[in-house]
């Protein structure tokens, strides 16, 4: 018997549809992923995206202070930029949304434990583009005490430190230290005290980019990002307390 | 740890325990005759690893006449034992003492095995191994495994200063250096011209987790100063005369490079990650684990030269 045309064709699509309805598989095969997905994305559609090039070290040296770096030169219409890590108590780090920043932010964070760490960037088409790698770890970055908070002063607290760099696009590289025990509130006795905005300004008093930052945010942030303006730059942001932090980086 | 392996680790569990009550890890360690009654137990230029039971250190002993001096014993309770059983195994001299290099846990967490006799180390490394000697061992049973097995830390016992002594045939200078670590005790045999220290690496990338460049570079050029006719490094094989100059020297050059590499790095604004893999220059290419050591020295060294590059803001009107 020979079935008819088009019923064939549906039969040798299905398949495929199907292959599309379905969620791409996690390459880094970790069992947190659908909860991420779930939680922080929205169940919005996903495509794990080498345009999206996280960088981090294979293991962390000190589990409090673990350097990442994004990269997403070939991503247009970028909205927000999320980076988590699937298995922190408190997954989510920071949300970054760059309205006139070049694709670039550098961030540190805390680790509990051998992880993976992601950065999901989202169009305006509101696909996450998702790049990440593990990171291997002895542990505890996020329920062990801050190293420094004893030695901190009040009068520092809050403190930026900063420089700008021009890029050849006539943008600019802002990286700032700002002094704070970012406290994860997941120590006994020690409640959590973070950052949790921060936005940069143009001389002019326009907002080029703002960062919401969370618990596992490492203690004094160091933040590396691309504001796509020339000249001086103001940042102002605030803890989880109401402290503000304002500073003019000339 | 994948759950995969989760699981596998859950069956393994009665072997384990059954293991507990077997043999030792067996180091297999092979003294090498170095120069006139000094011997040298070389170990692995590698990572800790459970196949190398954490014997990635060297260490030595001086048959002196009046006992045997040992420097430094290794990674675990198993191999300060097996180093005694191999010094048993050369001279009927008793061992009567153990000196630390430093505090770091492939050079100490054999003292046990020595608890009869004194442990002889810098003020500095005594309190250090007080502070952190536990979480170092603890961090040793995570990455080598098994053969740590009843491992725990024990400090040293004794604080020595620097000076000069004589020991039967031996005449020893202690120098009391820093950084590689906050304190590096180094010992020189006048009679041999052997220079045992810690803080030197053959072959080896220069680890820098606890480093003050400056000092460290200060206490090389000290070294060099000696002309040693023997190096016992921290690791990697020992070296003679003009070859133990030409390993100080590339110690200092990877030094220096490293520190300026950062420095150039911090003033056009490299964000930390950046520099993970930043080419590394050719000529370093013979020293073992560069590329792992490097990173590790990134997260030791950049976020310190990283803030000398950035200026104190005030506050917008």
């Amino acid at each position: 018997m020979r079935a008819p045309r088009g019923v064939l064709a549906a039969a040798l699509l299905l398949p495929a549809t199907l292959a599309c309805a379905a969620p791409a598989p996690d390459p880094l095969r970790s069992t947190q992923w659908p909860a991420m997905q779930h939680a922080l994305l929205h169940d919005e559609p996903v495509v794990f995206d080498a345009r999206v090039e996280v960088l981090l070290p294979p293991g962390a040296e000190d589990s409090l202070q673990v350097p990442v770096a994004a990269r997403w030169p070939a991503l247009a219409d970028v909205r927000r930029v999320l980076a988590f890590v699937d298995f922190n108590p408190i997954p989510r780090v920071l949300e970054y949304r760059p309205h006139r920043a070049g694709p670039f932010l550098g961030f540190r964070v805390r680790v509990q434990q051998a992880t993976p760490i992601r950065v999901a960037v989202q169009t305006g088409d509101g696909v996450w583009h998702v790049g990440g790698a593990w990171v291997d770890a002895a542990g505890g970055g996020c329920t062990l005490p801050p190293a420094h908070r004893a030695t901190l002063a009040d009068a520092d607290l809050g403190r930026v430190e900063a420089r700008r760099w021009p890029l050849h696009d006539g943008g600019q590289r802002l990286k700032l230290r700002i002094e704070h025990p970012n406290d994860t509130g997941l120590v006994a006795g020690i409640p959590a005290f973070f950052v949790e905005r921060l936005s940069v300004y143009d001389e002019a008093g326009a907002e080029l980019a703002v960062l919401d930052t969370f618990e596992p945010l490492a203690e004094n942030p160091v933040l590396t990002l691309e504001p796509a303006a020339a000249g001086p730059l103001v940042v102002r942001g605030r803890d989880n307390a109401g402290n503000a932090i304002a500073a003019r980086v000339d | 740890m994948s759950v995969w392996r989760a699981c596998v680790f859950a069956l393994l569990l009665p072997a384990c325990a059954a293991a507990a009550h077997g043999a030792d890890f067996d180091y297999r360690l092979q003294p090498r005759a170095l120069t006139t009654d000094t011997w040298v137990v070389e170990g692995a230029t590698a990572d800790f690893s459970p196949a190398n039971g954490g014997d990635i250190a060297n260490s030595a002993f001086i048959v002196t006449g009046a006992g045997v001096v040992v420097i430094d014993t290794g990674p675990s309770r198993a191999y300060g034992e097996q180093l005694r059983a191999a010094i048993a195994r050369i001279t009927a001299e008793p061992v009567v003492a153990v000196y630390n290099t430093h505090h770091h846990p492939d050079h100490m967490l054999g003292n046990q095995a020595f608890a009869d006799v004194p442990v002889y180390a810098l003020p500095g490394t005594r309190a250090a191994a007080d502070e952190v000697g536990a979480t170092l061992a603890g961090n040793l049973y995570r990455l080598v495994g098994t053969a740590m097995r009843g491992t725990e830390a024990y400090p040293p016992s004794a604080s020595v200063a620097a000076g000069e002594s004589v020991l039967g045939r031996h005449r020893l200078r202690l120098l009391a250096l820093r950084g590689h670590t906050a304190a590096d005790l180094a010992l020189f045999d006048v009679d041999t011209g052997t220079l045992f220290t810690g803080l030197v690496f053959n072959r080896r990338t220069p680890a820098t987790p606890d480093a003050d460049p400056a000092a460290w570079r200060a206490s090389l050029l000290e070294l060099q100063a000696l002309a040693p006719r023997w190096l016992v490094p921290a690791a990697g094989p020992p070296v003679a005369d003009a070859q133990a100059q030409a390993v100080l020297a590339h110690d200092l050059d990877y030094l220096d490079w490293l520190v300026g590499h950062f420095e150039a790095a911090a003033a056009r604004g490299a964000d930390m990650a950046e520099l993970l893999d930043a080419p590394l220059p050719e000529r370093f290419a013979d020293l073992a684990l560069l590329r792992a050591e490097y990173r590790r020295s990134v997260s030791h060294l950049y976020p310190r030269i990283e803030r000398a590059a950035l200026a104190r803001t005030r506050a917008p009107e």
